[in-house]
């Protein structure tokens, strides 16, 4: 692959609720932070992907009410209606395919809609809609069937509410930075078994942006380039029932197909760092086993064994995570903000000393129907 | 920051969108349907490929990417094995029963894939593995509700 960069990144703070700011005001902050991140001007901008969903925002082709906003006047737009970490892989697309430099700004106000009837819509019509399924009911299925096939216990899944909300203290942007322990978890309120409260990410605000350069145009940027190393989505089936919800097919082959761009053999020893989609506790150990870093199976140990706290051998979630912030489409681009971050040298209190490769991930779809992941590095 | 932005009241506008559609079930979904409204029947099919059987039924098989083709129906169930389940918690509009009520994963007899339903009874004694049989409603309409939930099967 040709050398592509990250050259600017910007996020608002992720709240429960932003009641003075309207999407507007939101993509229009992350665009010019963005751009004063990467030193550019619109000038330097030729082509711009916005990253919204016509639910979420209530309002149909929602991409074309903040073009003007996201520095696209004049310019190429065009839109993404999924999580970020995808807007993102076509954004790099767009530059492989010989734009030099391509924004990616996405949205989301989980405040403003109402996250059941709008997770409920995602589910087929006919068969699956009027059982009144939403993300947090399906995403229980699929913790029960991962839990009771492998013994994950729902203590292992606590320890990472325990360290994600721990983790957030260590970030401005994060809504949730809390200090909980094991038995705050587990004596949460009840919501979908094995689900808990805590287990759960909450509802958010907020806006994200990055900048993507080719070799050239990144010699332009004021930061040192994070550069893009591998990169690769895969989708499973739409129906649940035609998944093995305790097998993440889908990100093992996006894991494999990135790690082999990245010319990475043994992610568990030269990854530094991991920024995955955790909207639920149980997602965490069971992306890292999708992910390759353990055997199939074993994630419930590795959280247990604190591998992946901050300081341990490969630090997960430093930023805190989904768990700590979920704004819907934004959340798997501020993955890769953070990883860019860590890279860079610059994520102050949560940073992973010499992190030089790192791993961000974002997910689609019911219970992880589709995943992206991002191979990112210094060099 | 502008003086004005302190003392600023924000306003919220409500709202909401009903859209109002007519979705085509299909003809593999409508055969389907039909049999569980008149028959109390759960239909499948069956890839002539992989022999995967499907429930619902579906008009093309997603891994293969081939045809099923119209002799390879097959009745299903009613009975089934639970193989994933939750019991939720928590009340909103749109589900069909008040909490707590289960949904559980069924890999219903004669059946390759899940088959996502509701459990309303005996959820203490829900586990994967417990077998349970369809229960259909007295007046049905062609809907996936025609089938008013699974109940539990006496070990």
């Amino acid at each position: 692959m040709e050398k592509i960069a990250i050259v600017g990144v910007a996020q608002t703070k992720y709240e429960r609720r932003k009641k003075g700011e309207i999407f507007y005001d939101m993509v229009y902050e992350v665009t010019t932070k963005a751009m004063e991140d990467a030193g550019y001007t619109l000038d330097d901008i030729d082509n711009v992907i916005t990253v919204s969903n016509d639910f979420w925002d209530g309002r149909t082709i929602s991409c074309m009410a903040v073009q003007e906003v996201a520095g696209a006047h004049d310019k190429n737009v065009s839109t993404v209606e999924g999580d970020g970490a995808f807007g993102a892989f076509y954004g790099a697309m767009r530059v492989l395919g010989g734009f030099k430099t391509t924004l990616v700004v996405t949205h989301s106000k989980g405040s403003e809609g109402d996250s059941k009837v709008i997770t409920n819509a995602m589910f087929d019509p006919v068969y699956h809609r009027a059982l009144g399924l939403d993300a947090i009911s399906s995403s229980a299925l699929q913790a029960q069937a991962y839990m009771e096939k492998y013994g994950i216990t729902e203590e292992q899944c606590a320890m990472v509410s325990v360290k994600n909300h721990g983790n957030a203290k260590n970030n401005p942007c994060a809504q949730l930075p809390m200090n909980i322990t094991v038995e705050d978890v587990m004596r949460s309120r009840k919501i979908a078994d094995p689900l808990k409260l805590l287990d759960c990410s909450p509802v958010s605000d907020g806006a994200a942006a990055i900048i993507i350069a080719d070799k050239d145009s990144a010699k332009k940027a004021r930061n040192t380039p994070v550069w893009i190393k591998g990169i690769a989505h895969c989708s499973d089936a739409y129906f649940l029932g035609d998944r093995d919800l305790a097998d993440p097919r889908a990100l093992k082959d996006a894991a494999a197909r990135a790690y082999a761009m990245a010319g990475i053999t043994r992610p568990r020893d030269e990854i530094d760092v991991v920024e995955l989609y955790d909207a639920f506790s149980y997602m965490e150990p069971l992306w890292l086993e999708g992910m390759g870093f353990c055997n199939q199976g074993d994630g419930g140990r590795m959280i247990e064994k604190g591998i992946s706290v901050k300081g341990g051998s490969l630090p997960v979630n430093p930023s805190g995570g989904v768990l700590s912030a979920h704004p819907v489409l934004t959340a798997g681009l501020a993955r890769i903000i953070e990883s860019t971050l860590q890279l860079r040298g610059e994520a102050d209190e949560r940073q992973v000393p010499g992190a030089r490769t790192a791993l961000a991930h974002g997910i689609n779809g019911p219970c992880g129907q589709s995943h992206c992941v991002w191979i990112l590095g210094r060099e | 920051m502008a003086a004005w932005l302190q003392d600023v009241e924000d306003l919220t506008l409500k709202g909401q969108i009903n859209v109002p559609y007519t979705w085509s079930v299909g003809e593999v979904g409508s055969r389907f349907l039909v049999a569980l409204r008149d028959e109390e029947k759960i239909l499948g099919n069956r890839c002539p490929s992989c022999n995967t059987v499907y429930v619902p039924p579906r008009k093309n098989c997603g891994s293969c990417f081939k045809d099923i083709d119209d002799n390879q129906w097959a009745e299903l169930g009613p009975e089934g094995v639970v193989t994933a389940f939750t019991i939720v918690r928590y009340d909103y509009p749109l589900q069909p029963a008040k909490a707590p009520f289960a949904y559980a994963i069924i890999k219903l007899d004669g059946a390759d894939v899940g088959f996502v339903h509701l459990i309303r009874q005996g959820l203490e004694k829900l586990r994967n593995g417990v077998r349970v049989k369809a229960l259909f409603k007295e007046e049905r309409t062609g809907h996936i509700l025609d089938i008013d939930s699974f109940v539990l099967l006496e070990a």
